[in-house]
């Protein structure tokens, strides 16, 4: 089960808003497409101050054998990534919902994230893949 | 050449029993009656009738015998540099080639095995190409080394290529002391990615914050050795990369371009211990700093370990490659050169530490003393000033392709002429292969010509 | 066997280096010594190891007892064509009248391998009923980018400017989309129907005045001979593109049927697949270029050109330029020369006739065991789908793997993509249907294994010199060069 207190994309990523006044927001990819993917061995993230857009390519995650575009599940500018993911890309296969998280977002709309799919409409969207 | 083709279905071959091919009559009927037809001709049914069994308009069979008698007489009419004094260099040398490289590299376990995507039962090949990596770093001064590239001349090309995306520019700044080879094969690769080429004069290169890249070559095409230090650094002031396309012989006395600072070093490895061959197979090298190893073209091997923990090596970052990233991939390079790597391997393992410094200056001493024994020759001048290694220009009193005729008929294979780039001059390259009386014979030899 | 010592290969170079130790012992300076360059201009170091000569054929004629090859083991690689490699091209090829001649020797000392180049050309050419041959190219990715160069050419000639886009099969070699990239254009990709062809709907919707063209591999990498290819042809001219082929795969073909009769405009060959010049654990390769007479004038530099009896080097008119330093790899085309020397017409019929016979009598040998997703007459390699074994426990990766316990290498994997654990087989000519039969067998008894013993399979190899290797750390910490603070 997709933990319930954050939004879903198609592509596999993840959203949760950390402070609504703030607009904060932080992603990452999920459990789902850690599987999929195998062992990551490598992250091309945004650089800080960078803007992302809602499901605009934001950068790669490399498996072994695989490489897969990722996609911002929201608009705004990056205010942090995580830089543990640089030596230890590993951490997103083993907590993708938690420490492997990928990038902090201030938001220019904080409304956007009702357009994605709750935990259980992600979850039935999977099991139907 | 021509004989009369079958032209039945029957005759057309099926039954040919070639010493290439175990299947007799028999045992394809055998075969064909498993599957459940009746002819090798019902296989091809998918072709469409109107284009099945085409006339094949190719010369009759030979026997191993009839072939090896052809082919002898075919290379009986080319000069081999062996057969006489040889001073052609140019990209491609004559250098020793010690006696163990033919054995090892015909060995059918490294001769007739594929690319090493399988790694369990590639490790024999996979820690060669690690050696290779190692070794080419070690030649170099640089961090990260590739296996491999093609040759040199599309290695350069591969080079300038990877500073456009490291840099994200587009415009490629190429001395015109680089060969003029190279320089053909890296507008060819840049025309249709609207990379721009612009050749510069290596003594004031004009470079601006467009330039992705400077290319020089290290010896030149002419074999001098240019100001690499400050050309380095005109290149990164302007946040450009320089890349510097070196003779791996050179690298047996002169300094390395990782100690200027150079960000792609790329070169020929066929001066270690592959033979002229016409022009190929060579191997391309390419190395470069660590920080630019995701925008490398071409095949890496990485050390590892098995999951009982043996040491093992496996081909590694494969995502860069065109098997995964297709359109994307930083090259298109797939099957390279990957047993002449082998040979480069060898040979500088067996040189060693020792033996290639010994290389480098017997060519060192043989080219220089040429040159100063031909500069002392009426009418003949040495145009270009400055260091050189195993090459340098000579201005000759006549057209070089005429003294080169003349020098054919005491069998001395002259210098290339290069008199597009510089009046009468010939391009002369001494190596160990030539002793001295071979150099005096061709200085007698220029002597003729006031 | 075990070797000990200092036969064994674990230590690298760098590690077995002794200082003083010698491999090679060269003459004396016999001139007079030569003031030496300023001293800022050399090195202090050259790391390089230093051990003496049986060392390093030891320590490398242990590393090549550590590869599978053709010559030791049963190759079935699909779509690399590991067919035996006969000793002879190498023999001929090291005649000091070829390996010994320099590139810019003039043509008069250089008429033999002139000749050779010239009749090669004319083999080829005849072979795929594309006669203007280039054999510039290095490789077969290295043919793929001169060909879509000269389309390139070709259509800006025409002044047709628009044609940016290149349509390429979703089964396509990955060196396909790679070289059209290069060569400037942008990819599309082109869906296979229910039968492995190309799907015509979806061609004819790229088949637009923006198509420069085509690439097609033949048969395709589902080992297939796509029967809507004379179609396709006809689709894409009309629509103002030109069709490349991908030869890879021409060893099902030669002599079968012409390219160029089937509406091909230009092709690349591999020498060292088809025409049995040896892979050498990833080349040397050769890719010729063969075109219509119609795109000759755009050939890669330089071809060789015959005037009454002399042979010498020339640059087509409107050439896309240079792409390799010298003329080709000529060692290799000396070897391809004498293979097809010495099989003429006949014996280049009967290599593609054997060929497709061992494929079909495998893929017949092991229907019904393994998943056929593509269940025709197959050309010269079969790909079948492991995923009736996935079912049970057992990728098509841990069946591969298991089957270099057999002593079989393995066959190609997950290739074509849009094969669910594929397993693309490629016998080949050159075995025995005793190899072969062994072959199905142990496909037969892995697939037993799945199903009895799935650990023993999941594990597997067993018998190699290492076991599986830990591919995310080596990806993860790239450990590229051996280095003295690395050492153990």
């Amino acid at each position: 089960m997709s933990p319930d207190d954050r939004r879903y994309t198609k592509e596999h990523e993840w959203v949760m808003i950390e402070d609504a006044a703030a607009k904060s927001a932080v992603a990452g990819i999920t459990d789902y497409a850690q599987d999929q993917l195998g062992d990551i061995v490598f992250f091309e993230l945004p650089k800080v101050g960078d803007s992302v857009a809602h499901l605009d390519k934001m950068g790669e995650v490399e498996s072994v054998k695989a490489v897969s575009d990722l996609f911002s599940p929201i608009t705004g500018l990056v205010t942090e990534i995580n830089e543990k993911l640089l030596d230890h890309p590993e951490l997103v296969n083993e907590d993708p919902f938690g420490e492997g998280w990928l990038i902090k977002v201030t938001m220019s709309d904080i409304a956007e994230t009702d357009g994605l799919m709750s935990a259980q409409d992600y979850d039935a969207f999977t099991a139907g893949l | 050449m021509t004989v009369t083709r079958p032209d039945t279905p029957e005759a057309h071959g099926d039954h040919f029993q070639s010493h290439y091919i175990p299947n007799t009559t028999g045992e394809q009927a055998e075969m064909l009656a498993a599957i459940g037809i009746d002819s090798i001709d019902q296989l091809f049914a998918d072709i469409p009738a109107e284009f099945r069994n085409p006339v094949l308009d190719l010369p009759a069979p030979l026997s191993e015998l009839e072939i090896q008698r052809e082919l002898s007489g075919m290379a009986a009419k080319n000069r081999p540099l062996g057969s006489g004094p040889s001073f052609l260099g140019a990209g491609s040398y004559n250098h020793f080639i010690p006696a163990i490289i033919k054995p090892l590299i015909t060995r059918g376990e490294f001769l007739t095995a594929y690319t090493p995507y399988q790694a369990e039962a590639s490790q024999g090949t996979l820690q060669v190409i690690y050696e290779f990596q190692t070794l080419v770093c070690n030649l170099y001064g640089m961090e990260v080394a590739n296996a491999g590239m093609y040759d040199g001349a599309t290695s350069l090309a591969e080079a300038a290529l990877m500073a456009c995306r490291v840099t994200k520019r587009e415009k490629v700044a190429l001395a015109d002391s680089v060969s003029p080879a190279y320089s053909a094969v890296i507008r060819t690769y840049c025309q249709s990615q609207d990379i721009s080429v612009e050749t510069v004069n290596p003594s004031s290169p004009a470079l601006d914050t467009e330039t992705a890249c400077l290319v020089l070559q290290y010896p030149n095409y002419f074999g001098y050795i240019e100001d690499l230090e400050s050309l380095v650094d005109s290149a990164h002031a302007q946040g450009a990369l320089a890349v510097v396309s070196t003779d791996p012989t050179a690298m047996g006395m002169f300094q390395t371009p990782g100690h200027y600072g150079a960000d792609i070093v790329t070169g020929d490895g066929q001066p270690l211990g592959i033979p002229t061959s016409y022009g190929g197979p060579y191997v391309g090298l390419f190395a470069t700093k660590r920080e630019y190893i995701r925008q490398m073209p071409s095949r890496l091997s990485g050390r590892t370990v098995d999951k009982n923990g043996k040491t093992g090596y496996v081909l590694t970052l494969q995502t860069r490659e065109q098997h995964i990233r297709r359109e994307r991939a930083t090259s298109n390079i797939c099957t390279n050169e990957a047993l002449y790597a082998l040979a480069s391997t060898i040979y500088l393992a067996a040189m060693g530490k020792q033996g290639l410094r010994q290389v480098a200056e017997l060519c060192y001493h043989k080219a220089h003393y040429a040159a100063v024994k031909i500069s002392e020759l009426p009418g003949y001048s040495l145009p270009i000033d400055g260091p050189f290694f195993q090459e340098f220009v000579v201005r000759c009193p006549a057209p070089p392709a005429e003294i080169n005729k003349k020098l054919m008929e005491r069998n001395i294979l002259g210098g290339l002429d290069v008199s597009e780039q510089v009046p009468n001059g010939m391009l002369l390259c001494v190596t160990e292969m030539n002793p001295k009386e071979d150099i005096d014979a061709l200085v007698a030899a220029l002597a003729e010509f006031k | 066997m075990r070797q000990g010592g200092n036969r064994q290969t674990e230590k690298l170079l760098m590690e077995r280096s002794v200082p003083g130790r010698v491999g090679v012992v060269l003459p004396e300076v016999d001139v007079p010594a030569q003031p030496l360059p300023a001293n800022a201009l050399l090195r202090d170091e050259l790391p390089l190891p230093e051990v003496s000569e049986p060392e390093v054929v030891q320590y490398f004629t242990g590393l090549s007892q550590l590869n599978f090859s053709i010559d030791t083991h049963f190759y079935p690689l699909g779509s690399c064509t590991m067919k035996y490699n006969p000793k002879v091209n190498d023999e001929i090829s090291f005649l000091p009248g070829f390996a010994g001649i320099h590139p810019m020797q003039p043509a008069e000392q250089s008429q033999g391998a002139l000749e050779l180049v010239h009749k090669l050309q004319g083999f080829l050419g005849e072979i795929t009923g594309l006669p203007a041959v280039s054999l510039a190219t290095l490789a077969g990715a290295h043919g793929e980018l001169g060909g879509m160069l000269m389309i390139r050419a070709y259509h800006l000639a025409n002044g047709d400017t628009g044609r940016t886009k290149v349509a390429i099969p979703d089964s396509a070699h990955g060196t396909n989309p790679a070289s059209a990239a290069m060569a400037g254009f942008q990819v599309v990709e082109l869906a296979s129907d229910k039968d492995g062809n190309v799907d015509l709907e979806a061609l004819h919707e790229v088949a637009g005045p923006d198509l420069a063209g085509v690439m097609i591999t033949l048969p395709s990498t589902l080992g297939l001979f796509d029967t809507n290819i004379v179609e396709v042809c006809r689709i894409v001219h009309e629509a103002g593109g030109l069709v490349y082929g991908d030869g890879a795969n021409m060893n099902a073909l030669m002599g079968r049927v012409k390219l160029g009769e089937l509406g091909f405009d230009v092709a690349h060959l591999n020498l060292h697949k088809t025409f049995s010049t040896p892979h050498g654990g990833g080349g040397p390769g050769a890719g010729p270029v063969c075109a219509t007479p119609q795109l000759a004038p755009y050939l890669a530099g330089p071809v060789v050109t015959q005037t009454n009896d002399a042979y010498e080097f020339a640059t087509p008119e409107k050439s896309i330029g240079k792409l390799s330093g010298f003329h080709g790899n000529f060692g290799v085309l000396v070897r391809a020369y004498t293979y097809i020397r010495t099989l003429g017409g006949a014996g280049i019929k009967s290599i593609s006739g054997n060929a497709v016979l061992n494929a079909n009598y495998m893929m017949n040998g092991l229907r019904g065991v393994y998943h056929l997703p593509y269940d025709r007459t197959c050309m010269h390699e079969a790909v079948f789908s492991a995923d009736w074994q996935k079912e049970r426990g057992s990728s098509g990766l841990e069946i591969a793997k298991r089957l270099l316990d057999y002593g079989f290498h393995a066959p190609t994997m997950y290739f074509p993509l849009i094969v669910h654990e594929a397993l693309m087989i490629e016998p080949t000519e050159s075995e025995t249907k005793e190899t072969i039969d062994a072959f199905i067998q142990a496909l037969i008894d892995i697939d037993r294994e799945v199903t009895e013993n799935p650990e023993l399979v999941n594990s597997a190899p067993h018998t190699t010199p290492v076991a599986r290797l830990d591919e995310a750390k080596a990806a993860r910490q790239p450990d590229l060069r051996w280095q003295p603070e690395a050492a153990d």
